[in-house]
């Protein structure tokens, strides 16, 4: 009993637990209000469909994947940058940052067709589209990342007679980025829903193409596993940037609590 | 006339010549130090009191050379401070350690941002923490020391590189009293071990009396020097001066300047 107890302390199984209950609400609600199947499946029949079709839905995955991780590093590799620019200089800031966030009142999903006009149907259109969704948060955040460093630490950075470069390596950057990873992880959840729009609009392969063709055809078990998969992907990708947060700033307050454990 | 003058000049290590500084901004001007003379001896403890707003961290962030004077010239040694310079260490209100920095490596920031030799530095840096009885944390982070012990730190990291003078604004500000007291105490004996000059701004007219070689007290903004106080308790001070009657006939007279201003 105790064991039982201690087990269900896990961090890690709690979110499952809870899963499983939604799922076995999903269920009761299917049956007491007698949802028909071509509304809402049931859990077992997506179950099932996940089970038959998963090397089928893997190797669907793996472009979506893919395109996602590439839309996800422009993102940081444009994003950082265009957020120091910014956070550095006044006159870029008050040319560049009004338009950037105009630019997001665009629906890009409007824009996402255009990309396959321009570069045709594969894996450009989708790695541009998940950029698109990505790319804003990292600047947000770094942003604001560099501009929260204390203008004492600066002064005291100066005082030592610090040169420009010296005080971005040893104080901003580091100060930054704890919020840089934290946009870093808005943007992968976003760069995932970017390429399924991608998908969506402009090709033969990936998630986002099972899940237009099973609506099409009515096919609702597979269209769920299409979504679980999906999920698995955000999942994943998240956890994999989460764990390198870890490595990378195991000082900040948020990481903290494990280093002293480990300790 | 002219001779003394000349020698006391040859002698002091800060010279304050006519200093004065109004701050340009959007608003228009603040002037917020008048002109000022004061110099101070090489080996000397000169503490600033003063209302807030009077000008105390301009001062002190003039001589640092973080930011030029409006009128005057301030010399330290035999150069005029123009900018940043190697002959002064900080020390601020907040300790500002680099969390991802451990306690040794924060200390030696000072010596990797100037490219000074690590062999020779190293060794110091180890023996001022020693000295400030903080020997077997150098691999220690931040957190995980107490506000006093991190203020200690920020003392030796304003040391390392063996600046001539110590420059410290209102440092133990953020600790309570029982702390204050004691590392008071022990900035005496940094102070008397390393033979630095010092400057200590400070609300506290009792932590004034017990440090300062001379208390310079500034009137309301924009600041002048009211009145310059010279403390002959013998050194080492031990924390029951606080009870001698030279202490508190000086204290009474120093917060009499601060009632008489607020009539
Ligand atoms: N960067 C600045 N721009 C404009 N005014 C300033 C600036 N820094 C300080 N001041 C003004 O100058 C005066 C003196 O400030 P400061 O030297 O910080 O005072 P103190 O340290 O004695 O409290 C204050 O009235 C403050 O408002
Ligand atoms: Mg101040």
């Amino acid at each position: 009993m105790q064991r039982l107890q201690k087990m269900i302390q896990a961090p890690w199984l709690r979110p499952l637990i809870f899963l499983v209950i939604l799922i076995a609400l999903w269920d009761f609600a299917i049956r007491i209000f007698h949802i028909p199947p071509y509304q809402v499946p049931a859990p077992i029949d997506v179950v099932i469909t996940l089970w038959q079709e998963w090397p089928k839905l893997m190797s669907e995955a793996v472009p979506t994947t893919v395109a996602t991780v590439y839309g996800f590093l422009l993102s940081a590799v444009f994003g950082i940058p265009i957020a120091m620019l910014i956070a550095g200089s006044r006159t870029i800031e008050s040319y560049v940052y009004p338009l950037l966030v105009f630019s997001q009142s665009i629906p890009k999903i409007a824009i996402a067709p255009l990309f396959v006009v321009w570069f045709g149907f594969g894996m450009t259109p989708k790695v541009l589209s998940a950029f698109l969704l990505g790319f804003f948060p990292v600047v947000v955040s770094a942003v604001q990342g560099f501009k929260s460093v204390e203008p004492d630490l600066l002064d005291l950075a100066r005082a030592m007679e610090a040169s420009r470069l010296q005080i971005f390596r040893m104080v901003s950057l580091p100060y930054a980025m704890p919020a840089i990873f934290s946009g870093l992880k808005v943007s992968i959840t976003l760069a995932v829903v970017g390429a399924v729009v991608g998908e969506f609009v402009g090709s033969n392969s990936g998630i986002g193409y099972v899940l237009q063709r099973s609506i099409g055809n009515f096919e609702l078990p597979t269209m769920f596993a299409a979504l679980v998969i999906l999920a698995l992907i955000g999942v994943i990708l998240f956890w994999i940037l989460d764990l390198i947060e870890r490595l990378v700033i195991p000082w900040h307050a948020s990481q903290r609590q494990d280093v002293i454990v480990a300790a | 006339m002219l001779a003394i003058d000349e020698t006391a000049a040859a002698r002091a290590m800060i010279q304050i010549s006519r200093v004065a500084k109004t701050y340009r901004t959007t608003d228009g001007e603040i002037p917020s130090l008048r002109p000022i003379d004061l110099s101070i001896a090489d080996g000397e403890f000169v503490v600033v009191v003063g209302p807030s707003g009077c000008g105390k961290t301009t001062l002190l962030r003039m001589i640092a050379g973080l930011m030029p004077p409006s009128e005057g010239e301030i010399r330290v040694g035999d150069r005029i401070v123009t900018s940043p310079h190697s002959d002064v260490g900080i020390v601020f209100q907040s300790a500002l350690l680099l969390p991802w920095r451990t306690v040794l490596a924060n200390v030696m920031m000072p010596v990797e941002v100037k490219g000074l030799p690590r062999e020779i530095y190293q060794p110091r840096a180890e023996a001022l923490l020693k000295m400030a009885g903080l020997g077997g944390f150098e691999t220690k982070h931040p957190w995980q020391l107490s506000g006093g012990m991190q203020q200690r730190v920020a003392i030796c990291r304003a040391l390392v590189h063996d600046p001539k003078i110590l420059l410290m604004d209102e440092p133990f500000g953020a600790l309570d009293a029982m702390t204050r007291e004691r590392m008071n105490a022990e900035l005496q004996r940094i102070q008397r071990e390393t033979k630095k000059t010092a400057l200590l701004i400070t609300h506290s007219i009792p932590e004034a009396v017990f440090l300062a070689d001379r208390i310079v007290v500034l009137s309301e903004r924009p600041g002048a020097i009211a009145a310059i106080y010279t403390v002959d308790l013998p050194r080492p001070r031990q924390l029951d001066v606080l009870g001698m009657p030279e202490f508190v006939r000086l204290t009474t007279t120093i917060r009499a300047h601060f009632n008489a201003q607020l009539d």
